[in-house]
């Protein structure tokens, strides 16, 4: 439902608030694709997401080290300007890439 | 005459609860008319301050949470307290990246993020004595800016 796997790549479609509640959840189904579905890219829908704090950069940590080992990258979408901040403030804009789209 | 505004909360240290503990406190700021960036700054604090009682003061164990917070003029008081096992080294612990528990995927940025969002954040902490975190942020920084400007 809030997973999508096409080819090698895994779309996680983020709920509007992360936080370590959300996380922990999210963790175990993103390892459980990653491994069965030999996933390489991961991606990070931002689309309804209007909060995160610093249990979904844990999140986001944890899946870029997996998916770097396996020779992959890791890419955040549609984040608005807070998300981009705080993507930006944790150091994640240096290891992931963010899709900027066009004006 | 100084406007001051309190509350209280109690609830169990869940993680379901870090999102109504989010709710409830924004919703008490609402009176001071914040800026929408205000609102999320002081979400991501109590957020943080929130999950780490969850995850290291309880150590995901059943406990109480506890938050006071107040408002005083301009200035939004938050203080949240655990009877968890508290912190060995305070000073350790607010260092960029350092985590007890890098098993758990923590991203060691709990107190950095507190510390961005807010205007002061003060830890007192004892091993098996609980934390408490006191913050403080000024609220409606811009507002106060455009009201004084002569026109």
């Amino acid at each position: 439902m809030n997973y999508l796997v096409e080819e090698n790549c895994l779309t996680i479609f983020l709920p509007q608030e992360v936080d370590h509640h959300y996380a922990e959840e999210m963790k175990k189904e993103a390892d459980r694709l990653i491994e069965r579905k030999h996933i390489k890219y991961v991606i990070f829908d931002f689309e309804n997401t209007y909060f995160m704090d610093s249990s979904g950069i844990g999140v986001i940590m944890g899946r870029y080290r997996q998916i770097y080992l396996l020779g992959g990258e890791v890419w955040a979408v549609h984040a608005n300007e807070r998300m981009k901040k705080i993507l930006n403030m944790s150091g994640m804009t240096k290891i992931i890439r963010l899709y900027e789209e066009e004006e | 005459m100084k406007t001051t505004n309190e509350m209280e909360l109690l609830f169990d240290s869940k993680s379901e609860n870090e999102g109504f503990a989010r709710v409830a406190v924004s919703a008490f700021l609402t009176q001071m008319n914040p800026t929408l960036e205000e609102v999320e700054d002081v979400r991501t604090a109590v957020s943080e301050a929130v999950t780490n009682a969850i995850i290291h003061g309880y150590e995901g164990k059943e406990g109480k949470i506890y938050i006071r917070s107040q408002i005083c003029d301009h200035v939004f008081y938050i203080e949240i307290k655990d009877d968890g096992v508290g912190i060995p080294d305070v000073q350790k612990a607010m260092e960029p990246l350092f985590t007890t528990k890098p098993d758990l995927e923590r991203s060691g940025l709990g107190f950095i993020f507190m510390q961005s969002f807010m205007d002061e954040v003060e830890v007192e902490s004892n091993p098996g004595e609980g934390t408490r975190v006191k913050m403080k942020k000024r609220i409606g920084k811009g507002q106060e800016v455009w009201t004084t400007q002569s026109l």
